[in-house]
């Protein structure tokens, strides 16, 4: 047995020798991207032209791969297994103490920082989400987001509402009057299970309900946790303002039916972006800040969003980390913020540029403030993106049993909860 | 299955000059008996580093602990001997219980997808027997769904099985009302039914290209003597087609079987690696274990028990079916 799997290791090396182009050339980087704009396509044009920049600064090419987000846990997940693969790549910053737990990133202690440009340079609260606390982070912020609420400015006139929501309550009774004729009152992504569980996060922290004790052991059926999920999925089951359809969701289609006028409010990070290119004006819609509870119980936190981003790591099985950390400084430049963060809509990360006149928009000015008051990151523990996968299916299977008239309740929610609870390990 | 075909296709004229040298020349016998193995040479090698070496160390994996803190040096990972088996298959447990769930699943997927497929399939050959007008259009028609890429097809599935903009809602609600609701496909209990639609439309067509094969097999002589004797289209069918097509059938049911249980591309595709419960497959429950959790011990221990469940199935299975077939 132990000869096999030696055997296997060395067959498995050399079958992923192919692919690794860090192996190549001195000068020449593989960078994985995360899809942040409309396309997959769009962002490598967007992105090429900084990367030919940053060849002409330094001599080191970099070859992007945008890589969407359905697949990037997966082959990072085997880039880390392997250690074959890129040099310098996107995470969603949620999975940093996943990612962290496999040892396979180039830890950022504070003589590394400094070669980027120094800890300092960097939004404390967007660094502190790039792993687990007290430990070097395991990678740098690169775009900084959170959640707000996008609504159609026609259908509140038309409505006759005079301005968002601002508690949940609020939004139920707005949504109901939006409701009617085909069209809906709210739009989410009910099938997809990040989304779910960051709104099962945001509503839990609302509730005073953690995923997470303080030794990381999941805590995920609590009462507070079992009425936050509630709230959320009874968007749908009970406010009814949130079209059945929605629980198959998968692939950003609340996103095109809120740009179509199909449903006149959506919870998304930085949707500019994407509505634009669906043809929906910026004009068109207002952004708001994601509404609270009228009355939150005790321990509820004023918490509506999380501290989202993307964040950039670089591999240690790279044979160029001096160039690879190069490039993360040329990425986290004030130049590079700028150009890349108002593309796509979402912030910087580095405190220098915070108040460039890119970021003054009004998408970006609630994000901002969002992000400063009340924006709590997801918890840093290595379970982190169980959590996302195991809460926002449970979420997901809610969403078909609201979809399909099946009562949802304190009981089945629980239940679903207890079960996605049992498969940690 | 390219890599299992190329030794044959060499093989196979290499055959008369071989058979030639032993009756002319005794001195090239020696080379004779070591071509074979030459040539089977790249095969092997292909199918151990293909199949066995990745199966072995599946259940070696199965022994370890195997988890996010572990995967980048697979030496640190602690061995657990069979606490993996003892965690999956304890049906008590959560876990056990949907690896349960999921395992009468895909056996009722299995038997419906298999049997349906089958029937079809025999049904279309027998009718396309016969030479007739357009026999040829309709062997290409019927071959389609097998000769497209499986993502291609499924994709297309999913969109058609949409609720609001799906073709299948849109036939059904819109323009025959059968249903007042739109009913769901992708999400809930009509999941099951999507997915075994789909896995028909993919593997009848198999089906349909052995059984024809099959038939071109059968002496023509046969149907007319059973003619003579007054049997009818329902008597030729059961007492000549279907006896004589007994190999094929043997054969063909067992690929569509083991195909079909372990079937992970359509389920994937169709919905996006989280299935629901009512679609649960154990291909795509056995990734989520340890794809989506981290956890690739328990994965490869459902992995090692799913393939010894096989293994017996297989082998009861040809057991059963040689011994019937000497006794006849």
């Amino acid at each position: 047995m132990f000869a096999a799997a030696a055997l296997a290791a060395a067959s498995l090396t050399a079958c992923g020798d192919s692919d690794g182009s860090s192996a190549g050339s001195a000068k020449t980087l593989t960078y994985w991207a995360s899809n942040q704009g409309a396309s997959l396509e769009a962002d490598k044009q967007t992105l090429q032209p900084e990367l030919d920049k940053f060849e002409k600064q330094t001599g080191i090419k970099v070859n992007v791969e945008v890589v969407p987000w359905s697949d990037l846990l997966n082959r990072l997940l085997a880039a880390a297994t392997s250690g074959q693969g890129p040099d310098v790549v996107n995470i969603g910053n949620t999975w940093s103490a996943s990612l962290q737990a496999t040892g396979a990133m180039v830890e950022f202690d504070d003589a590394t920082l400094d070669k980027v440009g120094g800890k300092d340079r960097f939004v404390p609260a967007a660094l502190a989400a790039a792993g687990a606390p007290g430990k070097p982070p395991a990678a740098v912020p690169l775009y900084s987001l959170g959640y707000a609420l996008y609504y159609n400015k026609k259908a509140f006139a038309d409505a006759g509402i005079a301005s968002p929501p601002t508690t949940w309550e609020q939004l139920a009774e707005t949504g109901r009057k939006l409701t009617g004729g085909g069209k809906w009152g709210l739009a989410v992504e009910g099938a997809n299970p990040s989304e779910n569980a960051h709104h099962a996060f945001t509503f839990g922290q609302q509730y005073g309900g953690e995923w997470f004790d303080a030794a990381g052991k999941p805590t995920f059926d609590t009462p507070q946790n079992v009425a936050a999920v509630k709230r959320y999925v009874d968007l749908m089951a009970t406010d009814k303002i949130v079209n059945p359809s929605n629980a198959e969701y998968a692939q950003n289609q609340s996103v095109s039916d809120f740009a179509n006028g199909k449903a006149a409010m959506l919870l998304w990070q930085a949707a500019g972006a994407n509505l634009k290119s669906q043809n929906m004006a910026p004009d068109a819609y207002g952004i708001a800040p994601v509404p609270f509870l009228a009355a939150p119980p005790a321990g509820g936190k004023k918490v509506n969003s999380m501290v989202a981003g993307i964040n950039l790591a670089v591999f240690k099985h790279t044979k160029n980390k001096d160039a690879a950390l190069e490039f993360v400084k040329f990425m986290t430049s004030d130049a590079e913020q700028v150009a890349l963060n108002k593309t796509y809509g979402s912030l910087p990360a580095v405190t220098t540029v915070a108040n460039d006149a890119a970021f003054s928009a009004p998408e970006q000015k609630v994000l901002q403030q969002t992000l400063a008051t009340t924006a709590a990151p997801l918890p840093q523990v290595p379970d982190e993106s169980t959590f996302e996968t195991l809460v926002g299916t449970a979420i997901k299977e809610l969403f078909a049993d609201a979809a399909g008239g099946k009562p949802v309740t304190e009981e089945s929610v629980r239940q679903k909860l207890t079960q996605a609870q049992q498969q940690m390990r | 299955m390219a890599t299992s075909t190329t030794p044959r296709d060499v093989a196979a004229p290499d055959r008369p000059p071989g058979a030639g040298a032993s009756t002319k020349a005794p001195s090239r016998r020696p080379r004779r008996t070591l071509l074979p193995y030459l040539l089977l040479a790249p095969a092997i090698v292909l199918e151990l580093a293909i199949h066995v070496v990745p199966m072995l160390v599946g259940a070696w994996m199965s022994l370890l602990e195997l988890t996010q803190f572990h995967i980048r040096d697979w030496s640190t990972a602690p061995f657990v001997g069979l606490d993996n088996y003892r965690m999956v298959l304890d049906f008590d447990s959560a876990a056990g219980a949907e690896l349960l769930q999921s395992f009468w699943v895909t056996v009722v997927y299995t038997v419906a997808s298999v049997g349906i497929s089958w029937v079809l399939g025999t049904a279309a050959a027998v009718l396309l027997q016969r030479p007739f007008r357009g026999r040829g259009i309709l062997r290409a028609l019927f071959l389609t769904p097998y000769a497209l890429p499986v993502y291609t097809a499924v994709i297309t599935w999913s969109f058609l099985f949409q609720r609001d903009t799906g073709l299948v809602n849109h036939v059904l609600v819109d323009q025959l009302h059968l249903f007042g609701d739109r009913p769901f496909w992708l999400i809930g209990e009509n999941s099951f039914a999507a997915l075994l639609i789909v896995s028909v439309w993919r593997s009848w067509p198999f089906a349909f290209l052995c059984v024809m094969a099959g038939l071109q097999n059968i002496p023509g002589d046969l149907y007319e003597a059973a003619a003579m004797d007054g049997a009818g289209f329902w008597r030729r069918l059961r007492s000549v087609t279907l006896p004589m097509l007994r190999p094929v059938n043997l054969v063909l049911l067992l690929v569509l079987f083991l195909w079909t249980f372990n079937d992970f591309n359509t389920p994937y595709v169709l919905f996006g690696g989280s299935a629901p419960d009512q679609a649960d497959l154990i291909s795509i429950h056995i990734y989520r274990s340890s794809f989506k959790t981290w956890d690739f011990g328990s994965g490869s221990a459902m992995s090692v028990a799913l393939l010894l469940f096989l293994l017996v199935v297989t082998a009861g299975y040809l057991l059963i079916t040689n011994r019937r077939r000497n006794d006849a």
